[in-house]
């Protein structure tokens, strides 16, 4: 496991029409690290996701994975390189049963290629895979439409959608919003899990102190711009920081 | 949504229950090899069409022969306008795809000689290519501009064709090779027909059709699955394309001529009509769609001017009466049964 | 002939906004697709040639109603047709486009066709303008159609209906949860546009006859120039059918008329790869070009 960055990003910047949603930034994470990523509303959490996840396309700046520059990508090829990403705004199929939204993942081409040839019978590794993030099998929760699954299960899917695409680096836009506090205790051992595996992890979150139990290291985003990295602690205790989620006195 | 409506005037309160009929749920998965019966109820529906159309081939007269060939046409049209559709892609241009087809056939034989044999099948494929490459462009943006694109370019091409005069311009190509005799004719197309239908639904029901389907739904969430979503509708693009194209060739050659008429409206309209009517989302719908509404518009000829006066009513009734389209409508009978039930307190 | 060419340039464009702009108001501004549009301004004609000369009414009597019975019409194929489809695009585009193929039939077929359905002119003079002569009838349309453009730039940006139209286009769930009664309103819209294509029809068609015919072309045209100018934008409708109805007038003058049809196809596809929304249509990134 080298030292280099797994991803790095380079000042990074972002104009939407007049309104700056990224404004400089510059980050980078290695293998096998948990990065969490907090700030105020509006910081530009979710933009930069979309930035490096090839949805949105920068103004300047770079982004590159493994070494590899991969500003300006497509969405689907970024994923085949692997970077999975979930959406704040979970996007299930919702005319589709749960088991059968992850069809489109595993169908993905890095799964073919990862996994290779013939990999069985789709609808069953579907249902493996929902049972991991916590579908109980005895209650034929899979079976059900997407349309009727609450909340909790909803962001289990699409965690789940992200898993089925074999990344390395997995970034989760506040998986944690919505979900109560049980809820989010039984998800915590999904991501433990993910971690042991040597997978590297993005979280957004704005539930501070769930996230601050599992993340190695914490940047802050304030008015798209890095004002913090360090370690949860240091984090917390820095004056700019309490000031841009606390406000100045 | 349409299951609980309760008869609030009574205290006694009743909602109306839909579920499964007995027979369906007998004949799911292996039981269906328990009697004759329920293989039956599995069969029939794919049955009827298929005997329908041999029996039709062969009791009709001269005359209804040539509709039945119209109508085949149409269906082919409907079938590839429903895989469009079920994609994300709404064509307000069948006429492209056909007309397209029409003119490389027509063209190979005039130009070249070649029999229909050979023309149809390159017209097909040929055609099929062009009008995606016509197409390709506008894939990346939002569905409304792709519709309003295959809306336009048939008329275009109509008004270059007009000016230019290139492939026989305002008189067309006529004196083309025809098929052997009509029952070639009538065989041929209903075997395209019914390959289609069964073929393609076959595909759309599949994981490649999940992922069409689920483009549809959601593309973005397609794409962060990983999958090029722009390689998978161009290949539904170039499959729909290529069965307008084949209609096309084939009633090049049925006619023996090829003209501006071959991007008309009518084969823009009808087959979304014919969606609309029969119900969209099943190929099958589409394809009884045509099969009623192309009938419809001969039996209404009779009616001199007021014909399309009904024609345009008939659309509108259907629109608003059964908006989830015909086929839906029996295969929901076919299913399901409703009844009123007490609603527990 | 230049100087011929601006002038009959300029007119032609208003009379493309003046087409395009109850069109425009219900398709664009409130999202309710109203293919009948065409059948509602040949309507609206025929209407009041019926009231002036076969029964007999006061010219603006007849104006007046025409334009009523019109507006009365577009509520009643809402009420009617449209509210069971509301949502459905598709359904709305082919039960509408089926009430207007039924109109326009049903004009043909009671024997609306001839050189005496024509409406009068005004006012049968003309004046110069520099070198050009010009007829009364045309300036009219000319004031009318900027009156009526700047009316509903007005109305829909700084009256409560108005607001209304734009809200339930833009998110119906919030205009709902605003106590916005999303159902009378888009009604409201598609008899605004009906009215307005009425009053359309009745100061063009004086140019010429009633041709039935027409109501296609009114179609294609409002169509195009809403694609053209982005739909819902009454800035860009007027920019989008001066580019349109000028390079008509062009394409008449210095090549041959049979192009003409060939503009504003030309027009659409050119818009839909240089600027997909439409010349004032607003820029929408992530959902616009993934």
């Amino acid at each position: 496991m080298s030292s280099s960055p797994l991803l790095e990003v380079a000042e990074l910047r972002k104009n939407f029409g007049g309104v700056q949603a990224i404004d400089d930034l510059n980050f980078e994470i290695i293998e096998g690290e948990l990065l969490g990523v907090i700030g105020p509303n509006g910081s530009g959490k979710t933009t930069a996701v979309n930035l490096i996840s090839g949805f949105v396309k920068p103004t300047e700046g770079n982004i590159s994975y493994r070494g590899k520059n991969i500003t300006g990508w497509p969405p689907y090829k970024i994923v085949r390189l692997g970077i999975a990403r979930t959406f704040q705004m979970v996007k299930p199929f919702y005319q589709l049963p749960a088991y059968k939204n992850m069809i489109i993942p595993l169908y993905s081409p890095r799964v073919k290629k990862i996994v290779g040839g013939k990999y069985g019978d789709r609808d069953a590794v579907a249902l493996d895979l929902l049972e991991e993030v916590g579908f109980e099998r005895d209650s034929f929760v899979a079976y059900k439409v997407a349309s009727v699954l609450p909340q909790g299960y909803l962001k289990r899917l699409e965690l789940a959608k992200a898993i089925a695409l074999q990344p390395d680096l997995i970034i989760l836009d506040e998986l944690f919003s919505g979900l109560s506090l049980a809820e989010v205790a039984s998800i915590v051992p999904i991501i433990e899990k993910l971690r042991q595996q040597g997978k590297t992890i993005i979280m957004i979150e704005h539930r501070l102190k769930e996230l601050f139990r599992i993340a190695d290291r914490v940047i802050v985003l304030n008015y798209g711009q890095k004002i913090a990295d360090g370690s949860a602690t240091e984090v917390m205790e820095n004056p700019e920081v309490k000031n841009a989620y606390l406000g100045s006195e | 949504m349409r299951n609980a409506e309760s008869n609030s005037k009574s205290f006694k309160k009743r909602r109306k229950e839909r579920i499964d009929r007995g027979i369906k749920a007998r004949s799911s998965d292996i039981f269906a090899l328990s009697s004759w019966r329920e293989m039956l109820y599995l069969t029939a529906p794919r049955l009827i069409p298929i005997v329908g159309l041999l029996v039709l081939s062969v009791v009709l007269s001269h005359y209804w022969q040539r509709v039945l060939l119209s109508v085949s046409v149409f269906a082919l049209l409907a079938i590839s306008w429903d895989i469009l559709a079920q994609s994300g892609m709404v064509s307000l241009g069948q006429a492209l795809f056909f007309g397209t087809g029409a003119y490389l056939a027509g063209n190979m034989n005039h130009y070249f000689g070649w029999s229909p044999y050979i023309t149809i099948p390159l017209a097909t494929i040929f055609g099929g290519l062009l009008s995606t490459l016509f197409l390709l462009p506008v894939l990346r943006l939002r569905g409304i501009y792709f519709s309003m694109v295959t809306l336009v370019l048939p008329l275009m091409l109509v008004r270059i064709i007009e000016a230019t005069r290139i492939f026989g311009g305002t008189e067309g190509l006529s004196g083309l090779g025809a098929l052997p005799n009509r029952w070639v004719e009538v065989y041929l197309i209903i075997a395209a027909l019914l390959a289609s239908l069964f073929g393609f639904r076959r595909l759309m029901n599949s994981d490649f059709g999940l992922v069409l389907k689920a483009i549809n739904d959601n593309d973005r969430s397609v794409m962060n699955a990983g999958i090029n979503i722009y390689w998978f509708k161009t290949q539904a693009l170039f499959i729909a394309a290529a069965i307008g194209a084949f209609a096309g060739a084939f009633m090049t050659h049925v006619y023996m001529f090829v003209g501006m008429p071959v991007f008309a409206l009518d084969y823009s309209i009808l087959p979304i009509a014919a969606a609309v009517v029969g119900g969209m989302g099943t190929l099958a719908g589409s394809m009884l769609g045509a099969f009623i509404l192309v009938p419809l518009s001969e039996l209404l000829r009779g009616l001199g001017g007021l014909r399309i006066v009904f024609y345009g009513l008939f659309l509108v009734v259907f629109t608003v009466a059964i908006p989830e389209g015909i086929f839906h409508y029996i295969q929901r009978k076919y299913h399901q049964f409703e009844r009123w039930v007490e609603v527990e307190r | 002939m230049l100087a011929h060419t601006f002038v009959y340039g300029f007119v032609n464009s208003v009379i493309l906004v003046l087409v395009a702009l109850g069109f425009n108001l219900t398709f664009g501004i409130s999202g309710v697709a109203n293919f009948a549009y065409g059948a509602l301004y040949i309507m609206s004609a025929l209407l009041c040639w019926v009231f002036f000369n076969a029964i007999g009414l006061p010219y603006i009597l007849a104006v007046i109603f025409a334009t009523g019975v019109t507006a009365v019409a577009g509520a009643l194929m809402y009420r009617f047709v449209l509210l069971r489809i509301r949502g459905m695009v598709l359904s709305e585009i082919i039960a509408t486009f089926g009430i207007g193929l039924a109109l326009l039939e049903l004009f043909k077929y009671m024997g609306f066709i001839g050189f005496e359905y024509s409406l009068p002119v005004t006012i049968d003079t003309s004046i110069d303008i520099g070198p050009v002569v010009l007829d009364i009838q045309r300036l009219f349309i000319v004031m009318i159609g900027i009156a009526m453009a700047a009316f509903l730039w007005f109305f829909t940006h700084h009256t409560r209906t108005g607001l209304r139209f734009r809200a339930i286009a833009q998110d119906e769930r919030t205009a709902l949860s605003l106590g916005i009664n999303s159902d009378r309103v888009a009604m409201l819209s598609v008899s605004f546009g009906a009215a307005y294509a009425a009053v359309a029809a009745i100061v063009i068609l004086p140019l010429g006859t009633i041709n039935v015919e027409q109501g296609y072309s009114v179609l294609i045209n409002a169509l195009a120039v809403c694609i053209v100018g982005g739909l819902g934008s009454t800035g860009g409708l007027v920019l989008a059918s001066f580019l349109i109805g000028y390079g008509q007038t062009f394409t008449v003058t210095y090549l041959e008329s049979h192009w003409v049809m060939l503009v504003p196809l030309i027009a659409i596809l050119a818009i839909l790869v240089i600027k997909p929304s439409g010349l004032f249509g607003e820029q929408k990134e992530l959902e616009e070009r993934i």
